[in-house]
């Protein structure tokens, strides 16, 4: 479909050239150009300089400056690794898949060119199990056409660089889209997070110095390398230079990825690429950052969608990955939705995530059931306050702004399911047994 | 179990993605082959992945328990799984579900059919929250479905499995 914000698309490039999963015709549209200008006339300092200067901020959700994180590998450290997070588990989010499925090579390229700014030889790819069928087929067909082509293995075009990538599974487990946890995973442990220092920089993949970035970032690099800085700062914002993914799903008309200069208004995003509400309801919450993000008001449609306008308006960027609740639907019962994914998901490791997710589950429940008190909306408060910044990782904290933003703004319905009735008539001993 | 030439030679390639001194990374990759059988890990299986890397069978407990693709009790030929997360259940993933167990004469939370064909069970994301309702049957995508197409579908995986013997 055309985007009137983008002549072309810089990363769903599929959506202007048939077939460019195909080597074939990812070559005939300026595929692994940029490798070979990289490799050909760049040194990987030059590499690690024109992505620090595009400005180009992790995709994955963090927004943290890629090049910058680059920067951070010791030079004389060896093996190195690069490792991409591709376990996009978050709900709401599906872009790095239609990356993979439709675009492989200009990622592909990304991650070599990557490998080659770092000085690491070898790369994996770590996708959700659920990809099984991409990493089975597209995914790998696409790393054995590029080794046939010479991209991948030994003295690529000719010079001392060699590189090797291979994908890996992990097994269904959202934890393992925290960096550390995916590292461990890919050792072949449980997907848990590792305390920070030593940071993956310096002791990552086998405690060797590694690099973790997610699909989408990488994807961001080839162009950037091929075209350069200015080229790519000529999309976005100051700060948030660059276009973005962004995934569009809930209550709206036609969902899906659509990409977007940094800086367009949610409005935008909604309204004309997504159609609008469906039977022309009113947009009740935003959340911008799937599952683990806030709930933004409706009042705050006109949002520009870059990092620093985000959180000013009390939300995130994250992601990008904007599920859309109308006028019909149920705070509590969205909240709550939520609430039990990060139970489901919840590792195990610390006590504020393990308990506090399930203590919310039980909260919730009791509440939609009928058998909520006053007290029961307060516990909910209480609950997260004690997760709050007490949790080992941030996945566990992710569970915090939803709720809370869903009790700022949606208080009344909360309430509406409490019952003064119940403090008195309820058997509290029994409803124990049942909820908690 | 022991494992077959094929399997033999699957597991060789996936060692040599991994330093030599680094087998236990093939863990996950080692259990999907094992798996891919009968759709469940016996203590066969378990301890025929143990002894191909050299570990031991409490650690692949462990990791078959951590990871939820994982499983160590029977199941269908075909695993049914239907996302009901906040995104799906806002375009009628839930209803959805239900309708499917109905329609595969199973009980609301599903489960598996008499026939030992199909397993249904609700899960949460799978990356597809624009095509909802949707499913992965044995890890493929199933997408923007109707009840219509969940009928054809699983007519044309009876037909597979009475064709291959099952």
């Amino acid at each position: 479909m055309a985007n009137p914000l983008l002549k072309e698309h810089v990363l769903l490039r599929h959506r202007d050239i048939e077939d460019i999963h195909k080597i074939d015709v990812y070559l005939a549209h300026d595929g692994y150009r940029a490798l070979e200008k990289g490799l050909k006339e760049m040194t990987p300092d030059d590499v690690t300089n024109v992505v620090k200067a595009s400005g180009l901020r992790g995709r994955g959700g963090a927004g943290f400056p890629t090049g910058v994180k680059w920067g951070f590998i010791p030079k004389n450290l060896n093996p190195k690794y690069v490792v991409v997070n591709a376990d996009e588990s978050e709900p709401g989010t599906f872009k790095d898949r239609e990356i993979m499925e439709s675009n492989p090579h200009q990622f592909i390229e990304g991650v070599i060119l990557c490998a080659y700014a770092v000085g690491a030889e070898t790369c994996y790819i770590y996708g959700r199990g659920e990809f099984w069928t991409l990493f089975h087929g597209r995914m790998q067909e696409a790393i054995d056409e590029a080794y046939e082509k010479g991209f991948l293995g030994k003295n690529i075009f000719d010079t001392d660089f060699s590189c090797d990538m291979y994908l890996h599974l992990g097994a269904g487990a959202y934890i393992c889209g925290e960096e550390t946890a995916l590292l461990n995973s890919l050792e072949g442990l449980m997907g848990q997070p590792r305390s920070r220092p030593p940071f993956p920089a310096v002791a990552g993949l086998y405690a060797k110095p590694t690099v973790v970035n997610n699909v989408e970032t990488l994807a961001n690099v080839t162009p950037i390398v091929l075209h350069g800085a200015d080229w790519y700062r000529q999309f976005g914002t100051e700060k948030s230079p660059g276009t973005k993914i962004c995934s569009l799903s809930g209550r709206v008309n036609r969902p899906g990825n659509y990409e977007v200069p940094l800086g367009t208004p949610i409005r935008y995003l909604i309204e004309e690429l997504g159609g609008g509400i469906i039977d022309g309801k009113a947009v009740k919450a935003i959340l911008p950052a799937g599952a683990s993000s806030s709930n933004m008001g409706a009042d705050k449609i006109d949002t520009p969608m870059d990092y620093e306008s985000m959180a000013a308006a009390g939300g995130m960027l994250g992601s990008a990955s904007f599920i859309i609740l109308d006028e019909t639907i149920n705070a509590v019962w969205a909240a709550e939705k939520n609430v039990k994914f990060f139970k489901h998901e919840s590792c195990g490791k610390c006590s504020p995530c393990r308990e506090g997710t399930f203590w919310l589950t039980s909260v919730y429940r009791k509440l939609r059931e009928g058998y909520g008190t006053k007290q029961d909306v307060e516990l909910i408060e209480t609950i997260i306050n004690q997760m709050e910044g007490n949790c080992f990782c941030l996945l566990g904290e992710f569970v915090v702004p939803g709720v809370r933003t869903s009790l700022e703004l949606f208080r009344n319905e909360y309430e509406s399911l409490a019952s003064e009735e119940n403090e008195v008539d309820q058997p509290q001993k029994d409803l124990i047994h049942t909820f908690f | 179990m022991g494992w077959t030439e094929k399997e033999q030679q699957d597991l060789e390639k996936i060692l040599k993605k991994y330093p030599a001194d680094r087998k236990l990374s093939a863990v996950l990759p080692a259990l999907y082959l094992a798996q891919r059988e009968k759709n469940w890990l016996d203590d066969d299986d378990i301890e025929a992945v143990a002894e191909a890397l050299g570990i031991e069978t409490t650690h692949v407990h462990s990791i078959i328990g951590f990871y939820t693709l994982f499983r160590k009790e029977p199941v269908g030929k075909y695993m049914m799984e239907v996302c009901t997360d906040l995104p799906c259940a806002l375009r009628g993933a839930e209803d959805f579900f239900k309708r499917l167990c109905e329609r595969m004469g199973l009980g609301p939370k599903g489960g598996t059919t008499e026939d030992n064909l199909f397993t249904v069970e609700e899960v949460v994301c799978i990356a597809a929250c624009d095509k909802a309702p949707c499913m992965q049957i044995n890890l493929e995508f199933f997408e923007s479905l109707t009840d219509e197409q969940i009928d054809e579908v699983v007519a044309g995986l009876r037909a597979q499995a009475s064709n291959n013997g099952a």
